[in-house]
């Protein structure tokens, strides 16, 4: 099979600062990869790079688009990978404020992808957005309502409902779960875990949260100083930690 | 006659400024950004739109301004002096006789012809602006012809108003290319946007130039369940009895009396003078 994403020694630097260092990996259709490690590892800065977001120094980033098959995004022209970026990819940010628009209505936000895709007829954009609301367990009732009235939980479900609408096939997320009360995260992971079972989404998951990847994740890569230092399935890493680093970092949880 | 140049801008700013034009007619619908001086008069009082006429003007045109359609408006009066000071050109009230016609919110509605030149003044060429802050980010958009944002306004107009209630610089899109803000005409103008003549637009404050070239496709964007309506007044104009003309409320007394006039004032007088 051919992987969705494959990852080749992906390098960014920031001066004489490390932001990741010659990271390679394959995403396969349907998995979820989670990215561990504390502040500071290069979680974000990976994930901006994959998702264009960040020009790496080194590497490729390998995608299997639907019409040529595996293509470097990295060389991609800039309006290639915009249109990527609205169709096929999706980005969760950790604050919503940054993938949302405060100004737009809930229905406006999701249906933004889609009349940037053409979508020319308001009824059907509109009946979009109140499935997608339903989904994201927001009461179709607020779908005039702008999202600074909503809870930062609504906000991030709202985010997710916005970025799902045009059937992504690839799901970029740097801290889905950061900001929120833990009460509110637990509800978010939940609804999180039955979209990507129900829509066998594929994603990349950052977090410092091993709550989250034990939940969401198939596997996992530890990061440490920009440099992944333990790879494998969810489980096998989290209950059998080879690496030093990932054994502190587990058990450290185990504290709390 | 005068110590200013013809038209007041020097001839290398008049030849800056064409340049602009030139690119603007080549793509049509495109903002081109071009180096606005400083005229002798505020920004908000057209200087985008009279430095468009100043490169335009030659000494055997005939000039007119309308300022919401009317020539009297103490703006319209001021830039038409400006130019007989400045330039000698003739000036006329009537559309037909014009050769260049600067206007501030409205298209006339005497049908243009390829002889005339229309100027408008632009206080925000950027339709995008409201929508995305970003000046290099609306670049990007308009380079890369994405304007879905641009639909994420009109969608919110009928969620919030049941249709879309823009009903000033209604955005258009330029022989399928462009987005453009047509400036704050009506969109009850909209339709004439299709002219035969040659349509330059000025913005002063935010130096960019852009144009419409005669026989241009303009298309007012909708969505197909709710189509573009330039809608019309349900009333005649109690002055000519035009039933096809744009129109102004006007007070007519002290006790609040109100009746609907054309807003185009040589339209409206042209018809009386036909039916006297
Ligand atoms: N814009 C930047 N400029 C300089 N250094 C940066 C920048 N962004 C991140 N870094 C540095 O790169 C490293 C990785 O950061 P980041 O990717 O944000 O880690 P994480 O998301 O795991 O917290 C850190 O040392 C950080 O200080
Ligand atoms: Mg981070």
């Amino acid at each position: 099979m051919t992987p969705l994403l494959d990852v080749r020694s992906l390098t960014k630097t920031y001066g004489s600062r490390t932001g990741c260092a010659d990271v390679s990996f394959t995403l396969y259709p349907g998995e979820v990869m989670g990215i561990v490690g504390e502040s500071g590892s290069g979680k974000s800065t990976l994930l901006n790079c994959l998702a264009g977001h960040l020009e790496p120094d080194r590497g490729a980033v390998l995608f299997d688009t639907r019409a040529d098959g595996p293509r470097d995004t990295l060389r991609m022209s800039e309006p290639e990978r915009r249109m990527l970026g609205r169709t096929d990819w999706a980005f969760v940010h950790q604050n919503p404020r940054d993938g949302l628009r405060m100004r737009i209505s809930a229905g406006g936000n999701v249906g933004e992808r889609l009349m940037a895709v053409g979508a020319r007829h308001y009824g059907e954009i509109r009946e979009a957005a109140e499935d997608w609301l339903d989904r994201v367990e927001i009461s179709t009732n607020r779908i005039d309502d702008r999202p600074a009235a909503f809870s930062g939980g609504m906000q991030q479900r709202l985010q997710i409902a916005r970025n799902l609408v045009t059937g992504p096939r690839l799901v970029f997320m740097d801290e889905p779960t950061g900001g929120l009360d833990v009460s509110v995260q637990a509800r978010l992971l939940d609804l999180l875990r039955g979209l990507v079972r129900r829509m066998g989404l594929s994603a990349i998951v950052v977090t410092h949260d091993l709550a989250v990847v034990r939940l969401l994740a198939d596997r996992l890569m530890v990061m440490k100083d920009g440099y992944v230092v333990e790879t494998g399935l969810t489980d096998q890493v989290l209950d059998d930690p080879q690496h030093g680093y990932t054994q502190l970092l587990v058990s450290s949880v185990l504290q709390v | 006659m005068t110590d200013y140049n013809f038209a007041y801008l020097d001839e290398q700013t008049k030849r800056m400024i064409r340049r602009a034009l030139l690119k603007g007619v080549a793509i049509p619908g495109y903002q081109v950004p071009f180096a606005s001086r400083e005229m002798p008069m505020p920004y908000g009082w057209g200087t985008g739109g009279v430095q468009v006429s100043a490169a335009c003007l030659t000494p055997d045109d005939r000039f007119k301004v309308i300022d919401q359609g009317a020539d009297d408006t103490t703006n319209a009066v001021s830039i038409r002096k400006f130019f007989e000071k400045t330039a000698g050109v003739a000036v006329t009230e009537k559309t037909s006789e014009a050769t260049v016609i600067q206007t501030r919110h409205r298209i006339p509605e005497t049908v243009l012809s390829e002889e005339q030149i229309l100027v408008y003044q632009v206080p925000i060429p950027e339709p995008l602006r409201f929508l995305e802050p970003k000046e290099t980010e609306t670049r990007k958009m308009h380079a890369l012809e994405e304007y879905g944002l641009m639909h994420v306004k009109l969608y919110e107009d009928i969620a919030r108003h049941g249709e879309i209630a823009t009903a000033y610089a209604y955005p258009v899109k330029v022989e399928e290319r462009y987005v453009m803000d047509p400036s704050p005409i009506p969109k009850f103008d909209n339709p004439k946007l299709e002219s035969a003549a040659l349509q330059l637009f000025g913005a002063g404050r935010e130096q960019r130039i852009y144009a419409v070239p005669p026989y241009t496709r303009v298309v007012s964007l909708d969505f197909d369940d709710h189509p573009f309506d330039p809608s019309k007044a349900d009333h005649p104009c109690a002055l000519c009895g035009a039933e096809d003309s744009y129109l102004d409320e006007v007070i007519v007394d002290d006790t609040g009396r109100r009746m609907f006039v054309c807003s185009d004032t040589d339209f409206c007088a042209g018809r009386r003078e036909d039916a006297a």
